[in-house]
């Protein structure tokens, strides 16, 4: 579903992503984990164009997404991507927030899309929050709202990059059962995170990165029992002493 | 005083009107007014150029506001009242020219507002709404712009403030505004200079003070709205 082919990504002279070719498929969920500065949140945001590459190929679905002539906009409405800062729009309730896409795309009327937005704020345990302005929401129930708001352009693919990461350590396991249950729907997810119990539980396949490579990719089986890698052993190694 | 204002009073408030052109704190008020409601639109256009990603737009723009900036309103009110006629032939009267002036000084410095707040929102705002496919025009009115206008607020009311003391100037070109009028009242009366003068300057203080507060409540009852809950 998505293919990596020797993707390359400089900023200046520093090298963010070196060659990377590797593959997604339809309904995997993919954990991409690794030290900070290893060029996981560049790669995810490359499959988004939130960042441009400098060398290589990105295809979903066989269409080239970096090529001229690309409608960003369209490949965008179909992934969803959640960020680490929630990123919710502070002006809108969270029913809005989650409306504000699917209406202005035309994907819905304001009725339809009224209704989705309950529906799937029912899913991520919020329908009690819905007229509630994200100030007023935990940083675990904003989240769950952004995934809410991704989720109602009903895209095939979901990208999160680190969501759990600037939350109180109590909110981290309402986010990561919403993600759960995704996964147990079928969605393709790429997920950056340092979530090592998540990637384990959740994961098909895992990704280690380290300066702009991925040195290993391996079943959560393989990668957490016999870490092929220097690096990976490192850093599965430091993080159990956490 | 009492007397002053009892004489005064409609002559100070609307000038020669009806038997001349209107004048005084009315004129003064309506002038003040379109400047910003024209100013606006135009400030939002200019504030976004500003900091747009095409380079074509940004410089002109950017050019523009450092120029009007630069130069005391004042000046530019000369310029436009007697070069621009030279030039263009067309002779313009002082309440049409009082109010070019306003509007280029207000659109230029709501625009700097409008852009010191689409700088000021957090990266991720633009970014998020991107990401949900939405275009950057779309992106921009619908998640960018609420949120500056929101929170530039108080910016935008100190310069309506700044455009209604402003048009006091336009007395230099014999404009018939509130404080043209009290001039012309102290000239006529004579004995009573201060007491004229504190008048207007009541005037003044009434209208800008009495805008200050009327923006910090409505800027509280935005504030207030985010923070319902269900």
């Amino acid at each position: 579903m998505i293919v990596l082919d020797k993707v390359n990504k400089w900023y200046g002279d520093y090298h963010a992503l070196s060659d990377i070719s590797e593959q997604v498929a339809k309904n995997e969920v993919l954990v991409v984990c690794g030290p900070s500065g290893s060029g996981k949140s560049t790669l995810i945001r490359t499959l988004n164009r939130l960042e441009e590459i400098d060398g290589g190929r990105i295809a979903i679905d066989g269409r080239d997404i970096h090529a001229k002539g690309v409608d960003v906009n369209a490949l965008r409405a179909g992934i969803g991507f959640v960020f680490q800062s929630f990123n919710l729009f502070p002006h809108l309730t969270a029913l809005e927030n989650c409306m504000l896409a699917p209406v202005q795309l035309k994907r819905a009327t304001k009725a339809e899309a009224r209704e989705q937005a309950l529906a799937l704020l029912e899913r991520v345990g919020l329908a009690h929050k819905a007229d509630a302005y994200p100030n007023a929401l935990s940083g675990g129930q904003q989240q769950r709202v952004a995934i809410a708001r991704a989720l109602a352009m009903r895209p095939p693919i979901m990208l999160f990059d680190e969501p759990t990461s600037a939350l109180d350590p109590e909110m981290v396991g309402e986010v990561l059962g919403v993600m759960r249950s995704l996964a147990g729907e079928g969605m393709t997810m790429v997920c950056v995170t340092h979530e090592m119990g998540f990637a384990r539980e959740v994961a098909d396949r895992i990704w280690f990165m380290a300066e702009g490579k991925i040195l290993e990719q391996a079943t959560p089986e393989a990668f957490f029992t016999n870490p092929q890698h220097p690096r990976a052993q490192q850093f599965l190694s430091d993080r159990r002493r956490d | 005083m009492l007397e002053l204002i009892d004489t005064y009073w409609l002559y100070f408030l609307v000038g020669q009107y009806p038997d001349g052109p209107l004048g005084g704190l009315v004129l003064t008020i309506l002038l003040s007014g379109a400047a910003l409601v024209l100013a606006m639109p135009l400030g939002l256009l200019l504030g976004v150029a500003r900091v747009s990603p095409y380079r074509a737009l940004r410089w002109p723009t950017s050019v523009l506001v450092q120029l009007v900036r630069a130069v005391p309103l004042l000046l530019v009110l000369f310029w436009v009242y007697f070069f621009l006629p030279a030039v263009t032939g067309v002779k313009s009267g002082q309440a049409s020219t009082m109010l070019i002036v306003l509007v280029l000084f207000d659109s230029v410095y709501l625009a700097e507002i409008v852009a010191a707040g689409i700088r000021a929102l957090p990266k991720g705002q633009l970014e998020s709404a991107r990401s949900l496919g939405l275009s950057y025009a779309q992106a921009l009115r619908l998640v960018v712009l609420p949120q500056t206008l929101k929170n530039g607020l108080p910016s935008i009311v100190s310069q309506l403030v700044s455009t209604i003391k402003a048009t006091s100037l336009g007395y230099i070109i014999g404009l018939s505004e509130v404080s043209f009028i009290a001039t012309q009242i102290n000239t006529l009366v004579f004995t009573q200079a201060v007491q004229v003068y504190l008048i207007l300057a009541l005037t003044y203080f009434i209208l800008c003070f009495g805008l200050s507060r009327l923006a910090f409540l409505l800027e509280r009852r935005l504030q207030r709205r985010p923070a319902q809950v269900s």
